[in-house]
């Protein structure tokens, strides 16, 4: 019998014939914190006795979740960070770089093949290029800094078989959107899930990106896709490291295997308060919206700010919403400059905070007022998750995200696309 | 491990944002602090309703979203001593056995709220002593048992240095 791709990494990086549900003990590539888990991983660290990190450029501390900080009480969880840093020599990455997850592939940390932890839920982000990768809490990454090492269950596959492609205007995220609200929050509970097919192949690997991410908001541990020609080459761009990649068996045996036509596919909309609360976006069409957010590890990458752009060149943001922008990077950021996107952006009155986790955790950069309607890019639209439990969260690609802050309320982005000024 | 208390019921899909929000979690490391607002999006009041040793009982999926390890350390200094739903989301799985919060898997439809139940750890069994009912528990993975007998995993790295779970 062959093997899945998630089967075939942990084998490896065990040493063991690993099949689904078998529990291994493996050697990570990678291992990374950021700022709302680090500060407990540093305290598990020096309570179990560390002493250094079992390899300092596989390490890496980011703070991007609350930065710069907004509070005293953060300011000295992020010196603990700067200091823990320091003394270990780990990659570290401070205010301003950008999201956990867009620095980590973009920097060319981890590639086709890695087996990367993270403690951050959506590290399974990597799974688009190949990594098996996946969140983890603080005492366990404590546990992966001092040993480089880490158990787990092999999951079982999930392989979604995406054929077609998408039609103009609808993009990554709103076939994301469709699976989860398929298959629901736990319908991947514990498993992997493989992202395949010719939906898939069309795609960027900034698109790719944006579906690894919320396979978590199916309950996945990991969000695996089989590496390229695309693939490769982006990962070469970035990173100076030898990878190789891995693909799954044609006799492999899955749990499940799930088939889409994503050809017919319209832009979607997760509704709150549950990211699985999926409907096509012309069910909400009409929504006011005070709020709109672009940016994020779900979409905040170049391509996402250049649809954005495009829907808002000659427009105005609707005067009775307001538009953030987070970049996903300090890179891309600077891409965007030299494009001339934060430009249309600005004039068209977004506002443009530092690159990171924007308002999405809700610890500052836009907290939304009682009885408010938000719509953002981001991956979660939980009851308070952008800091006030009265709010409303709309998710929606970033182009469906600028028709909303053009037209003030949820609108089919494909009419400004057809007329873009 | 045995305990004993009375049963707090929620719903399924209760995630971490809602067992500690980020509006308090990025603060503070005081986890007594961070215990008083535990479930406050899904019950304002939760805090003040509990009594040393009882239960948070819930439906599927219990604990999905963010990976925040303050979710089960919220809960065990709420002084609550295991939480008993129909299935829990791996993150919060590993995080809850890490830092040494039970879990049991069962069938909560048989668990009422403010139910008196008595768990037993070792036998996997839950006394529904309200209603006089034993409910069957799906048993934890050997390695999590065996790191949740030591105290969670900062006490298996104090005795072993690295992982050692044959």
């Amino acid at each position: 019998m062959g093997k899945t791709i998630a089967e075939k990494i942990l084998s490896k990086k065990s040493g063991l014939d690993a099949k689904a549900d078998d529990i291994v003990v493996a050697n990570l590539d990678f291992v990374m914190g950021q700022d709302g888990t680090s500060p407990l991983a540093i305290n598990a660290f020096e309570e179990m006795g560390g002493r250094k990190a079992f390899d300092s450029q596989k390490v890496a501390m980011v703070i991007d979740h609350s930065s710069p900080s907004p509070l005293e009480g953060v300011s000295a969880l992020h010196h603990k960070m700067r200091m823990f840093a320091d003394r270990h020599q780990i990659k570290f990455y401070d205010i301003g770089e950008g999201v956990c997850h867009q620095l980590i592939p973009e920097q060319g940390h981890v590639g086709p093949g890695s087996l990367v932890i993270g403690a951050d839920s959506h590290t399974c982000t990597y799974g688009a290029i190949n990594a098996f990768a996946t969140g983890v809490g603080s005492t366990d990454l404590a546990a992966a800094i001092i040993s480089g090492q880490l158990w787990f269950k092999v999951p079982p596959t999930i392989k979604f078989q995406l054929n077609g492609q998408l039609p103009p205007g609808v993009f990554s995220k709103d076939l994301i959107l469709y699976l989860i609200g398929d298959v629901t929050a736990d319908g991947a509970t514990y498993m992997a899930a493989e992202y395949v097919g010719e939906a898939i192949s069309a795609l960027s690997v900034e698109a790719r990106f944006t579906i690894s991410n919320m396979a978590i908001e199916m309950g996945a541990k990991v969000g695996l896709m089989e590496a390229d020609d695309k693939t490769t080459k982006w990962v070469r761009e970035h990173s100076t490291l030898t990878f190789e990649p891995v693909f799954s068996d044609p006799d492999a045996e899955y749990a499940m295997i799930k088939e889409y036509d994503v050809s017919r596919l319209e832009p979607q909309v997760a509704k709150p308060h549950q990211v699985d609360n999926v409907a096509p976006l012309s069910q909400v069409a009409g929504t006011e919206i005070q709020q709109c957010v672009i940016g994020t590890c779900t979409n905040g990458r170049l391509e996402d700010l250049r649809i954005a752009a495009q829907i808002l060149e000659g427009r105005k943001v609707h005067p009775r919403t307001r538009l953030i922008v987070a970049p996903a990077s300090r890179r891309v950021f600077l891409d965007a400059m030299q494009e001339g996107i934060i430009r249309t952006l600005v004039e068209a009155g977004a506002v443009l905070v530092t690159p990171g986790c924007g308002p999405c955790v809700g610890t500052h950069n836009g907290v939304p007022s009682d009885g408010e309607n938000v719509m953002a890019t981001s991956n979660r639209n939980f009851r308070g998750r952008m800091g006030n439990n009265k709010a409303f969260i709309y998710l929606g690609s970033p182009a469906s995200v600028a028709a909303a802050a053009v037209a003030g309320q949820i609108s089919d982005p494909r009419e400004y696309l057809r007329q873009v000024k | 491990m045995r305990f004993q208390g009375k049963s707090h019921k929620f719903g399924d899909d209760v995630n971490t944002d809602y067992i500690i929000s980020g509006r308090y979690k990025f603060k503070t490391l005081d986890m007594k602090e961070l215990a008083k607002h535990v479930m406050e999006d899904l019950d304002p009041e939760f805090y003040s309703k509990i009594t040393k040793g009882d239960f948070i009982v819930a439906g599927k999926n219990f604990g999905c979203g963010s990976s925040r390890e303050q979710a089960p350390l919220a809960i065990i200094n709420a002084d609550i001593s295991a939480v008993i739903a129909k299935s829990f989301a791996r993150i919060f799985y590993r995080n809850a056995i890490n830092t040494g919060l039970p879990l049991l898997e069962c069938d909560t439809d048989r668990i009422n709220p403010g139910d008196e139940l008595e768990v037993d750890l070792e036998q996997g069994v839950i006394r529904n002593i309200t209603q006089g009912i034993d409910i069957a528990v799906t048993p934890l993975p050997r390695v999590m048992l065996k790191i949740l007998a030591e105290g969670g995993l900062v006490e298996h790295f104090k005795t072993n240095g690295t992982f050692n779970l044959d």
